[in-house]
């Protein structure tokens, strides 16, 4: 039996990141991973995901190397090379994490890990099973697709985010059910790949969780791409066949429509892994199935943490890894400083992308905020049109009191990018007339920032 | 080179004092350690030594001046081996700032509590110099909302005064800039004598101590902004009284004698330390609770009042404590208490016994958590074994502050302290 200070369970961005960083600070660490090191963000999520967007933005752009004087011939897309180079990114990142954790002495144990006691974890594979214990252990299983209860992904024809990272061929009509980051994500790649897409949500607007001018702007442009968009909509009944999916689908008008589709993917929502790893025993104390933890990321349970997808929302890879610095920072005796939720940017990497910090307009009113917003347009700027993607907007909302930048929201090319400038500025606490006496340079994107905060305040300059 | 004298910092509240006097004249030959002058501060009178040696030149400040602000110039001194007559420097009041702010930081340093009055004052003092460090939000809700940034902990990085911060000093203590910040609030608790203060009745006007100055607004602030609740027990007094007799007739060979107030201060500090949640001080978004219980023992002093303290006082002896209170109560009735002496403590208590007062409700000295009020042990018509007896008993109030101490918490200390009154061999063991 070995002994640490701390064993982190799951190697996602949120463990592994833990691990890093309780090392670092001279704890004895060991990381439990059933399946890859990097979790699903590195191997089966972020990473590979963009790698396949990449590819789906270059191929848009040889299809429209017209629009920029240039003449491509013969272009075709190949998606088992596509997938390849998308699987060759997640394998370099996951040799990227093992490097870091023998640079760091960190113990890989792979394996499936169960909690036997608080401070007691098994670790069993191929049948053998080795107990560790720790004074403190770091729950970061993470979470998994949320399966649609009448029809379970097969990987043939039903999809999840995992099936659809590795497709046999490019679906020829394709069902995307759900419109949050992760559906909409696919729903563009494969429409740039050339598939005919039809998404179904079941909320009045696409992205619901961004501001309603974001989602408004977005189901435009995808619906111009060729997209078909239904919202208020919801799937009645799905069943795979041997050459595709049928669907029945309730409209707006409620007006059931049955549909053929080759493929179909599921994308809504998350379960979190909180089965078999010895939870229930230990009277770990939940909240709608995802784990309660305090701001340091401790549960109930002394000497047990837990941070990323088992705990409350947002769900991202971001959120995972600072709270794993939290809690690796808490354990080894620190005070480091609470997050903010309201600070932690989210980014989806559509066609055009999305990304956004803070509260929308509708959430900031309300909460009883008298608002000041600025939108600003991507056609307004010469960087946005010289790269020929005129389409687009940054909008910020202000607290007309205080000057409080309570939100920010953009649509278009790299506002990906863009978002952690205003994260800076929301964490810092700056208030409108700090971002007014940035010096943005030119000529970039990011000066769309500051003409928005101008705009907030009626001192818009270049419209 | 000359050396200037500034008007010392003799306390960590002290903004200005009075130059009482004088103790060498134009032409002395002073070295380290001789007394200069006496200096009235808002606590006490304090005397002012000489840290370097050499010759007073010139005395800028007359004796008897009110007002004189920390910091300004009140003397020049040449160094002996140096040329007199070279000119005195400027002895404007605004070159002598930064000097001042250092004396005060240094007093600052030694007090080691994060908030306490002092140290607020202390920032206050020297915020002029200081840049207070906040975020750009922080500093506008501070504006809007009227919190003075310097009575506020940052919790930021490097200590950054963030929006939380602000916004819970705000909740906590609404009207934090009445008694401090603004020239108009100092107005307002020492009204103009022609606002309202017209009157035919012969009278004489009384020009207020610094002391009397301290104390009102030290006071205004206390019930401003904190809310008191007030728990009263009855305790019965003839076990404590019998001890009393017996240790005292074992301790006239030592010439100490117990009075009563010893033995209650000795039982306030051992049910703080029974009861952690009363010792404790409430300071915006955190709250201090104190692992030593250090009593401030009220005396009345012919300015005022004054409370010298009596350090630890759980853990010292009933003579010890006898022998300290008798010792802090006459030098605070000469002024002469150093601000060590009276500044701090972690709770107070008030006897208005002597005089015959039943019970009174006492005023909470910030930032301490509560104060006990001991009315006067008297014959009382008392139940005992349900019959009607006769007992010394005397009623004793607790006001807590309510926004760091529950109702609950508060009536379990009153019940602790009546326990230990009243089977007093606890207080000697």
């Amino acid at each position: 039996m070995s002994n640490y200070d701390l064993i982190v369970l799951g190697s996602g961005p949120g463990g592994y990141v833990a691990a890093i960083r309780a090392a670092q600070l001279g704890l004895k660490v060991a990381i439990v991973e059933r399946e890859n090191l990097g979790g699903i963000c590195l191997n089966w999520g972020c990473i590979p995901t963009k790698a396949l967007l990449r590819s789906a933005e270059i191929y848009h752009y040889m299809q429209h190397a017209g629009d920029y004087g240039l003449t491509a011939a013969n272009i075709s897309a190949d998606i088992d090379a596509v997938v390849k180079r998308s699987r060759g990114v997640a394998k370099q990142l996951n040799q990227g994490v093992t490097h870091l954790m023998k640079k760091n002495k960190i113990t890989v144990q792979i394996g499936d890990g169960k909690l036997l006691a608080a401070n007691t974890l098994s670790v069993t594979k191929d049948g053998k099973t080795e107990e560790l214990t720790a004074k403190n252990i770091i729950i970061a299983t993470g979470a998994r697709a949320r399966d649609l209860p009448f029809a379970p992904a097969d990987g043939e024809r039903i999809w999840t985010y995992r099936h659809a990272m590795v497709p046999p061929e490019i679906p020829k009509k394709l069902l995307v059910i759900g419109s949050g980051a992760i559906g909409i994500e696919f729903a563009s790649f494969y429409n740039d790949m050339g598939a005919d897409v039809t998404v179904v949500e079941m909320l009045d607007r696409i992205v619901p969780v961004e501001d309603a001018d974001v989602s408004a702007f977005l189901e435009k442009a995808l619906t111009k791409q060729g997209m078909t968009i239904m919202t208020g909509a919801g799937v009645e009944s799905l069943k795979a066949t041997a050459t595709g999916v049928s669907a029945s689908i309730k409209g707006k008008d409620g007006k059931v429509v049955a549909s053929e589709f080759t493929h179909c993917i599921v994308a809504i929502g998350i379960v979190p892994n909180t089965e078999n790893i010895g939870l229930e025993a230990l009277g770990v104390e939940m909240d709608r199935g995802f784990l309660k933890t305090d701001v340091n990321c401790r549960t109930n349970v002394p000497g047990l943490w837990a941070i990323g997808d088992i705990t409350a929302p947002p769900w991202l890879a971001h959120k995972a890894s600072h709270e794993g610095v939290i809690a690796a920072e808490t354990i080894a005796g620190g005070h480091p400083h609470a997050m903010e939720p309201l600070n932690i940017p989210g980014c989806t990497y559509c066609h055009p992308q999305v990304a956004s910090v803070g509260l929308t307009e509708a959430k900031a009113k309300e909460a009883g905020y008298e608002v000041k917003v600025g939108n600003f347009p991507f056609m307004g700027n010469g960087k946005a049109i010289a790269l020929g993607e005129a389409e687009g907007f940054i909008k910020t909302v202000f607290d007309a009191k205080t000057g409080e930048l309570l939100g920010a929201h953009m649509v278009g090319a790299e506002v990906t990018e863009l978002i952690q400038g205003y994260t800076i500025g929301k964490t810092a606490e700056l208030v409108e007339a700090d971002f007014m006496h940035t010096v943005f340079p030119h000529p970039t994107l990011s000066e769309m920032m500051h003409e928005s905060v101008l705009g907030a305040y009626g001192k818009m300059l270049h419209m | 080179m000359p050396i200037e004298l500034k008007m010392p910092a003799l306390s960590p509240t002290m903004e200005e004092g009075t130059l009482s006097r004088w103790l060498v004249k134009e032409g002395d030959s002073v070295s380290s350690g001789d007394l200069l002058a006496e200096i009235e501060t808002d606590k006490a009178t304090m005397e002012f030594e000489a840290i370097d040696d050499g010759i007073v030149t010139k005395l800028l400040v007359a004796a008897g001046t009110d007002g004189v602000k920390v910091g300004t110039v009140i003397a020049m001194i040449q160094g002996e081996d140096e040329d007199a007559t070279a000119a005195p420097k400027s002895t404007a009041p605004a070159a002598a700032l930064p000097e001042a702010s250092k004396t005060v930081q240094v007093v600052s340093k030694s007090i080691e509590t994060p908030i306490t009055i002092s140290k607020a004052d202390v920032q206050k003092q020297s915020s002029d110099d200081e840049r207070i460090k906040a975020s750009p939000l922080a500093k506008r809700i501070a504006a809007e909302k009227g919190v003075d940034l310097s009575r506020v902990t940052g919790s930021g990085p490097n200590g950054r005064i963030v929006k939380e911060d602000v916004e819970a000093a705000a909740r906590n203590t609404p009207t934090v800039t009445v008694a401090h910040s603004s020239p108009a609030a100092a107005a307002a608790l020492s009204p103009a004598p022609t606002a309202g203060m017209n009157t035919d009745i012969p009278h004489e006007v009384i020009k207020l101590s610094n002391m009397r100055k301290t104390i009102a607004r030290r006071l205004t602030e206390s019930k401003q902004q904190v809310p008191h609740i007030y728990l009263t027990v009855d305790v019965r007094l003839d076990a404590l009284l019998k001890l009393r007799t017996e240790l005292n007739a074992s301790l006239e060979a030592r010439d100490i004698k117990l009075s009563v107030n010893d033995m209650l201060i000795k039982a306030l500090a051992l049910a703080l330390v029974q009861v952690p949640k009363c010792n404790v001080s409430f300071a915006g978004d955190i709250m201090l609770q104190y692992a030593r219980a250090d009593i401030s023992v009220a005396v009345s002093v012919p300015t005022g009042l004054i409370t010298p303290i009596i350090a630890d006082a759980a853990n010292k002896s009933l003579s010890k404590i006898s022998t300290e209170v008798g010792e802090l109560a006459a030098r605070a009735k000469e002024g002469k208490l150093q601000p060590h002496e009276y500044q701090g403590g972690t709770a107070s208590i008030s006897n208005m016994g002597m005089m015959g007062i039943k019970q009174f409700d006492a005023v909470i000295n910030p930032p301490q958590g509560m104060i006990l009020a001991v009315g006067a042990g008297e014959k009382r018509p008392y139940i005992v074994d349900d019959a009607l007896a006769i007992a010394t008993v005397m009623s004793a109030t607790g006001s807590f502050d309510h926004r760091a101490i529950d109702g609950a918490d508060g009536a379990m200390f009153m019940k602790v302290f009546k326990e230990l009154v009243e089977k007093p061999l606890g207080l000697v063991a």
